[in-house]
């Protein structure tokens, strides 16, 4: 077994069982903890299939600028109420019910679309770029896709002013 | 690939290792007794802690969270382009001025309405 078929079977076990921990834990600030180990194990197999952009939009981004938000937004609510609640509502019947129809339906397409192609032993790699991926991105970005580039700015001024507005009308 | 992120995986796996070897390591150098009293009481600064930890804190915090998150995202912006930026030339610096500019209006709306200001 190749190497990278090592690391993939590591990561993703990584992934799956932090993944369980993030949602079975009753302290959310311990959940927050092993959400960072999740993420961090997606990031690898991100570079694993030769997307090392994504790999560094996954450790800035969500290891670092989505769990802060998620920690800072913890620590408004009270933990140790959340503590002492039960971990799951009422609601859980149904909601097992969807993930495992979600489940057959994903088994269902990997049966008849990935399975037959990966026992022909095609490796699995994005397609390789002569530049590198986050140069790809880079001219992909800017060269093909300048209109939305100018738009994500305009979405990020409106959650500027979105969120000072909305935590500042409760102590002006 | 290993030969590119060979190093990294050694870095990991030294971060990795450092926390937990030198953990074990003062497990031999500290004296042996049970803390009693104040001596289990969390290190403030010398200052007795007032409450617990796991309270509730100041909104404000949010605003700080959700401001960083959202500049987080305009760094990430940066990156592909200035990997790229002898081959954009020009038009990919006016590009990414207006993006920066569109974005320097929100920061200058920030700083006027005391985002930045704690009090």
């Amino acid at each position: 077994m190749p190497l990278s078929h090592v690391a993939f079977l590591i990561l993703s076990a990584v992934a799956l069982i932090s993944g369980g921990l993030v949602v079975t834990r009753r302290n959310p600030v311990r959940a927050a903890l092993w959400l960072i180990v999740a993420l961090f194990s997606v990031a690898g197999i991100y570079l694993l299939v030769k997307a090392e952009f994504l790999f560094a939009v996954q450790i800035i981004l969500y290891v670092g600028g989505i769990m802060v938000l998620f920690l800072f937004v913890l620590m408004l609510v009270n933990v140790n109420v959340s503590v002492r609640q039960a971990p799951f509502n009422r609601q859980w019947r149904v909601a097992l019910a969807t993930a495992l129809l979600l489940l057959a339906e994903l088994a269902y397409g990997f049966w008849r679309g990935a399975a037959p192609r990966l026992k022909a032993l095609a490796p699995v790699a994005a397609p390789s770029h002569p530049l590198g991926n986050t140069q790809a991105v880079g001219m992909a970005l800017y060269q093909n896709y300048l209109l939305p580039v100018e738009l994500v700015s305009l979405l990020l001024l409106v959650a500027m002013v979105g969120a000072v507005i909305m935590a500042k009308r409760r102590f002006d | 690939m290993l030969q590119t992120y060979g190093p990294l995986l050694i870095f990991a796996a030294i971060a990795a290792i450092f926390p937990l070897a030198t953990l074990w390591a003062a497990k031999f150098l500290r004296p042996r007794f049970t803390p009693t009293g104040d001596k289990t009481i969390p290190y403030e600064c010398g200052i007795a802690p007032e409450s617990d930890a796991r309270g509730r804190y100041t909104v404000r915090y949010y605003v700080v969270a959700l401001l960083f998150v959202i500049f987080d995202v305009e760094t990430i912006f940066l990156f592909p382009w200035a990997v790229q930026f002898r081959a954009l030339g020009l038009f990919g610096l006016v590009e990414m001025l207006v993006f920066l500019g569109i974005l320097a209006i929100g920061y200058v709306w920030l700083w006027k309405r005391g985002a930045f200001e704690w009090v």
